[in-house]
């Protein structure tokens, strides 16, 4: 059995860049922990990944793993992680990105990496505001909770990242949440595994900026609000829309099976080379 | 691919040729005229022989793929136009700061703006320099033939694997849309990125060597584990706030630059020797500059061309020094004056400009017309 403690311990860099920067009871370090345990489970070594990231709270695990890691610019990770795929396409690129990050500045690169099909694992950790820079509303704040430049409540809809993704085809989406911790390390060792655009939306906790504004309690709460709203997807599917409310899907939502872009892009250097005989 | 020896070329072209043979085998772009051509070049030659060719959806994301990709070994280009160059500049001083080797072509336009998508300019003279935050060096070069096009696209990615640095071809619409018949020269220096000398546990990719000797970048994959960020970093990449460091990794950046200026500016003088006035000119202006400077010669007037090949770093010294011989500098581009600017900061003495900005080539008898128009 592997003691979390020592599989952790493993993949840090606590030499050089501890103590880390959230803040206490936030989720992403639940959600690093799942990273850490899923890729372990690859056996993937760690010169084999990348781990690419973006800005904002979960930008900084870049910093923490013991990869070949790379903080970008604000939202352009993922374009970033093309490059080095295509340049390289023996190493496993992981992409982590808060929601602000992936669906608003990086909302472009997102899509666009759906349609493209390109082998990455994008990993979205989803606290529902703009933790880093103090607390403004992102594109999945809920419709009239409040943020430091939503004071009166959000008027915007926000996104249902996994819907998004879906339709902007992605071989692979899935959401856990913080309290499914174990689910989430099954679902980021899935995602990692598959070949293709992968995405998992991990919903995490913000207690500091997004839950104390909106009264949502300890981060315990939170969590506690996760369990008790999530369904699995099977189930999911048989409430009426109607009686939705609160409640979302977990666990894996699209998983196909489709020729990804460096699977395309070899077809093409083939047909190139036909070209010059 | 096609031999391409003595044939009739297009400026573009002859860039993305250069490229190749430079040994870039990666390039992101996203279409914007007038540089298209390289991009739709590369698209059918860079599959023939392993490399990749993406079109991304934006000039940002690039900017990011050809980062991403120089992170992981492989000599990559952009090439994009006044807006798409605008986008780029967040990432481009990304490169900088982490100092990422790659090539970005900006074939200039009219501006600002959409400005005049098909129509030659020199607007971006000071975009390039000073477009992207923060300080940062850079280095920019500046082809007034379809060969140096092919010729300076090499030398930009030798410089941007010896200096660890971004290097921009900066053309104007003209040069990028001229066809010429040239003659591709049979051998090139190509300089390729360095093994690391150390084991990975010695490794740090931002140390400050002596002498100032610049560590080699070593792919992501290859064993050696390092941190890339955007943040000021210590030697080991790792964000910091340490006074001390904060200057180190800043002074450095603008040092490996600097104390290599004999080594990265290139200039061109001609018949400087004797003259009284003295045109600055880079890029197809200077190529009128040049007639002018026979027809001037013609009519028994000293003047003499000097072109800054290099256009950043810029080459003060080179004007200081002929500033002690002349007693004017005539300034013509294909904008309000951004190396007259230049020119003035570098030689307390006269200078005068030629502007055009109305998307015309500025012709040898308007810069006559300014020499003949201004006593000595």
């Amino acid at each position: 059995m592997i003691h979390t403690s020592e599989t952790m311990y493993k993949y840090l860099r606590p030499d050089k860049t501890f103590p880390h920067v959230w803040c206490p009871g936030c989720g992403i370090g639940i959600v690093m922990g799942a990273l850490v345990r899923a890729i372990e489970r690859t056996g993937f070594t760690k010169d084999e990944i990348v781990l690419v990231s973006g800005i904002g709270c979960s930008g900084r695990m870049s910093t923490y793993l013991d990869f070949n890691t790379l903080h970008t610019t604000h939202g352009r990770a993922l374009s970033f992680a093309t490059g080095i795929k295509l340049a390289n396409p023996k190493l496993n690129i992981i992409v982590v990105m808060g929601d602000g990050d992936a669906t608003a500045i990086g909302g472009n690169h997102l899509i666009h990496s759906c349609r493209r099909n390109i082998d990455l694992t994008a990993l979205i950790v989803n606290n529902n505001i703009y933790g880093m820079t103090g607390g403004q509303y992102s594109p999945t704040t809920p419709m009239e909770h409040k943020a430091s430049t939503a004071q009166y409540g959000s008027i915007e809809k926000p996104f249902d990242i996994c819907k998004l993704v879906e339709a902007c085809g992605a071989s692979f989406v899935a959401r856990s949440t913080t309290y499914h911790a174990k689910m989430l390390d099954a679902l980021l060792y899935r995602a990692i595994d598959k070949k293709g655009f992968s995405v998992v939306e991990a919903m995490s906790q913000c207690p500091v900026q997004y839950g104390r504004r909106n009264k949502k309690g300890s981060p315990v709460d939170m969590m506690m609000w996760f369990k008790n709203n999530s369904i699995s997807n099977p189930a999911f599917k048989k409430i009426p829309s109607g009686e939705v409310g609160e409640q979302f899907p977990v666990g894996i939502l699209v998983d196909l099976d489709e020729p990804d872009y460096l699977e395309r892009y070899r077809q093409i250097v083939k047909k190139a080379g036909d070209d010059r005989l | 691919m096609k031999k391409y020896k003595d044939i009739v070329l297009h400026g573009n072209e002859a860039c993305a040729l250069g490229a190749l043979a430079a040994g870039m085998r990666f390039f992101a772009g996203y279409p914007i005229t007038p540089s298209t051509e390289i991009a739709e070049f590369l698209s059918v030659e860079l599959p023939k022989i392993g490399g990749t060719f993406i079109q991304m959806e934006d000039e940002i994301s690039s900017m990011g793929a050809i980062i991403g990709a120089s992170l992981a070994g492989v000599k990559s280009m952009t090439a994009t136009s006044g807006p798409g160059f605008s986008l780029m500049q967040e990432n481009l001083g990304f490169a900088s700061m982490a100092e990422i080797p790659c090539v970005l072509v900006n074939v200039m336009r009219g501006g600002p703006s959409t400005g005049m998508p098909t129509r030659p300019s020199q607007g971006d003279v000071m975009q390039s320099r000073w477009g992207t935050h923060g300080p940062h060096p850079i280095i920019v070069l500046s082809p007034q033939s379809v060969l140096e096009c092919y010729t300076l696209t090499i030398h930009a990615f030798n410089l941007a694997e010896k200096y660890r640095s971004p290097v921009i071809m900066l053309m104007d619409g003209l040069v990028g849309h001229m066809w010429e018949n040239v003659q591709l020269p049979e051998k090139i220096e190509v300089i390729d990125r360095p093994e690391p000398s150390v084991p990975p546990d010695w490794y740090n990719p931002y140390d400050d060597l002596p002498g100032g000797e610049i560590v080699p970048l070593v792919p992501f994959g290859d064993g050696y584990r390092y941190h890339v960020t955007g943040m000021v970093h210590d030697k080991s990449g790792f964000p910091t706030l340490v006074h001390e460091e904060v200057e180190q990794c800043l002074d450095k950046l603008i040092y490996k630059i600097k104390n290599n200026l004999h080594d990265i500016i290139r200039i061109e003088e001609y018949m400087l020797e004797d003259a009284d006035i003295c045109i600055v000119a880079h890029g197809s202006v200077a190529r009128s500059a040049r007639e002018a400077v026979n027809i001037a010669r013609s009519e028994g007037l000293k003047v003499g061309l000097l072109r800054p090949i290099t256009l950043w770093p810029f080459p003060r010294f080179h004007l200081e020094n002929i500033s002690k011989r002349v007693k004017l500098f005539v300034v013509p581009e294909m904008n309000y004056g951004q190396v007259y600017g230049e020119v003035l900061k570098s030689c307390p003495k006269r200078a005068v400009r030629v502007t055009r900005v109305d998307g015309e080539l500025i012709t040898p008898a308007q810069i006559m017309e300014k020499i003949e128009g201004t006593a000595l």
